[in-house]
């Protein structure tokens, strides 16, 4: 088990105070300047040589990801664009670390912004967080009354701004170019890629758009050095994660460990054990709602991150672990994420918008048993042609829900349908 | 709530908001004033309670935009209310966690309680009720969304309590309605209990 002294989240449930003063207390802004003054190329080597990937689903390498961006400045500015619109069914860590340890992220949009040249910060935080985003604004209020950030932040010799922007209530706008329209006062509708942020981004300029947790570390991993943090977790897989653990659990938490944590583990050490004992337990959706739902086989064993996870064909996505214990009806569960799915789309693709709304429709159909079996193939056959065949990931998220269900609880569908026809057909 | 000079045919902020809205285009850069449509609606919802076609109307000249890039916002985005809501916007999370963890109850309770369906306002303008998707708060699931504040780890019993405080015009403090730290395991913390300095 990860140790306390290794944990990045030290305030992760606000038993501390959160403001400047308790965050310095914890080591927050602790030699700010000095990593600043290490350079970009040092920034940038050290993120990539610590094995961080991207915390807010797609675990793309964070180092790398900020190597795209333009070495020279064309004339136009470049910008970080954090992503604090957490809204993956099963995900609530961006939320205790913007309302709890705050400066951790408003530190870590500074060190980003150096080691990307960008002269300024928005974080995009979901419109129901307002809490959360008082706190977060109440910080960077703090780090500019102390010249942390602003003008010459740090006495680094680099000016930085930063500034939260609300969101309004769409989960789309967590895909990464949807939230860039939004932070232009455009409905949240994904872009066509390429070109890719990193040349024409926000306002067209150069941009980085990275989740909460993703930037919130990076200053503890510039500290305790990359070795440190590539030190957990299996090669491919480092680091320590924010895992949420929701459902049927004893004792649903959130909770920093080490990556590639056995799921058993996790859930029995943190989280009290599934409602009834293991035994109990009848399928885990591993890393948020867009992620393949695994039966109790598979969690028996497998281990909490991005390879392990994508081997058994679901993944570590957000690290929202949902837990069904035997009295549930699964197909249920999946139907309602359905419906979330068919809610949040754009509406731009023909795929997805016709296609989960369908699908929705169907699997509420299968969730009461009024449909043919034949119709699960052809569930099948359906998710098959918005996964991929969309502009933003939206409609592989509504796909991959629903293909785990039939890859794994295809005889409880039958089933379903089965009773229901024998029970019409006695009435 | 109220206070500016509006009417239903009219609005305009009140001169604390005023400033306030300056300041909030002032965090753009220049000639990127659109990006301030969204903080803007939702500083005039909370001048006028909703977001009225005068809203959007104002909130366009504000920013010298056409209308209809305001309007497509204000349809886009859910938070924005595009009808007159109650004094207490009761947002129900039925997603998969919350449902997992008793949402349904908490909808019976709400509907029972306050005679409404989804999407609807009581005729005092007391209460309207609707149901949202995830809001990003699992591990305390069930939650309830009152306005701004989060109500976590409800059932039936908690809900109907919370909304009696309501309708009395007491809303208890936010947040776990549970003897628990936030998201900590209730019962006591597996982690952070090193007595650590650094804390």
């Amino acid at each position: 088990m990860l140790s306390d002294r290794d944990r990045i989240f030290t305030n992760l449930y606000g038993e501390h105070d959160w403001t400047l003063k308790g965050a310095r207390a914890r080591g927050d802004w602790d030699g700010t300047a000095d990593l600043i003054a290490k350079g970009r190329e040092w920034l940038v080597e050290e993120v990539k040589a610590s094995g961080l990937r991207g915390r807010g689903g797609a675990g793309f390498p964070t180092g790398l990801k900020w190597s795209f961006m333009p070495k020279q400045s064309d004339g136009r500015p470049a910008y970080l664009v954090v992503n604090a619109d957490e809204g993956e069914p099963g995900t609530c860590k961006d939320r205790d670390m913007m309302r709890w340890d705050p400066h951790k992220l408003v530190e870590g949009c500074l060190v980003a912004c150096a080691a990307m040249g960008a002269g300024a910060a928005y974080i995009y935080v979901r419109g129901e967080f307002y809490n959360e985003a008082r706190h977060l604004q109440h910080a960077i209020d703090e780090a500019y009354e102390a010249g942390l950030i602003g003008r010459n932040a740090c006495g680094s010799g680099i000016d930085c701004d930063i500034f939260v922007h609300r969101g309004a209530g769409a989960y789309i706008c967590g895909e990464e170019t949807a939230l860039i329209e939004s932070l232009e006062g455009k409905k949240g509708q994904p872009r066509l890629k390429p070109p890719f942020p990193a040349m024409a981004g926000l306002y067209g300029c150069p941009t980085t758009v990275n989740n909460v947790e993703t930037i919130a570390v990076v200053p503890t991993i510039l500290r305790r050095g990359a070795s440190w943090f590539s030190g957990f977790g299996r090669s491919n897989n480092t680091g320590t994660k924010v895992f949420c653990i929701s459902g049927h659990v004893d004792r649903p938490c959130n909770v920093e460990e080490a990556m590639s944590i056995p799921m058993r583990e996790l859930i029995e050490k943190h989280a009290g054990g599934v409602r009834g004992g293991w035994d109990n337990l009848k399928a885990v959706i591993p890393g948020g709602s867009s992620t393949p739902i695994l039966p109790k086989s598979i969690c028996d064993e497998v281990l909490m991150d991005f390879d392990a996870l994508r081997d058994v064909q679901s993944g570590l996505g957000t690290a929202a672990v949902i837990v069904m214990d035997r009295s549930t009806d699964v197909v249920r569960a999946i139907a309602r994420l359905a419906r979330f799915y068919a809610h949040e789309s754009c509406g731009q693709c023909t795929p997805c918008r016709e296609g989960t709304g369908w699908m929705m429709r169907v699997m509420e159909r299968m969730a009461s048993g009024r449909a043919r079996v034949e119709e699960i193939d052809m569930l099948l056959d359906v998710s098959k042609e918005i996964e991929g065949h969309t502009i933003c990931a939206h409609g592989d998220g509504s796909a991959w829900p629903i293909q785990g269900l039939i890859r794994h609880f295809r005889h409880e569908m039958e089933d379903r349908i089965l009773t229901h026809r024998t029970r019409a057909a006695a009435a | 709530m109220s206070g500016g000079a509006e009417t239903a045919e009219s609005f305009a902020f009140t001169a604390d908001h005023l400033k306030t809205a300056k300041a909030v285009v002032a965090r753009y850069p220049e000639g990127r004033q659109q990006s301030a449509v969204m903080p803007l609606l939702d500083l005039a919802q909370r001048q006028l309670g909703w977001t009225s076609p005068a809203v959007i109307e104002y909130v366009a000249d504000f920013l010298g935009l056409p209308a209809i890039r305001v309007w497509e916002v204000a349809s886009f985005y859910t938070m924005y209310y595009r009808e007159r809501v109650g004094q207490y916007r009761l947002h129900v999370c039925t997603t998969t966690p919350c449902w997992l963890r008793g949402s349904d109850e908490v909808v019976r309770v709400c509907k029972e309680k306050t005679g409404l369906e989804f999407g609807e306002t009581d005729e005092k303008g007391l209460f309207t009720l609707l149901e949202v998707e995830c809001l990003g708060a699992c591990v305390n699931a069930p939650i309830l969304q009152v306005n701004d504040d989060y109500y976590e780890d409800l059932d039936a019993a908690r809900t109907a309590s919370l909304l009696d405080a309501l309708a009395e015009g007491r809303p208890p403090a936010a947040g776990t309605l549970r003897e628990r730290l936030n998201s900590a395991p209730e019962g006591g913390k597996t982690t952070l209990l090193e007595a650590d300095a650094r804390c």
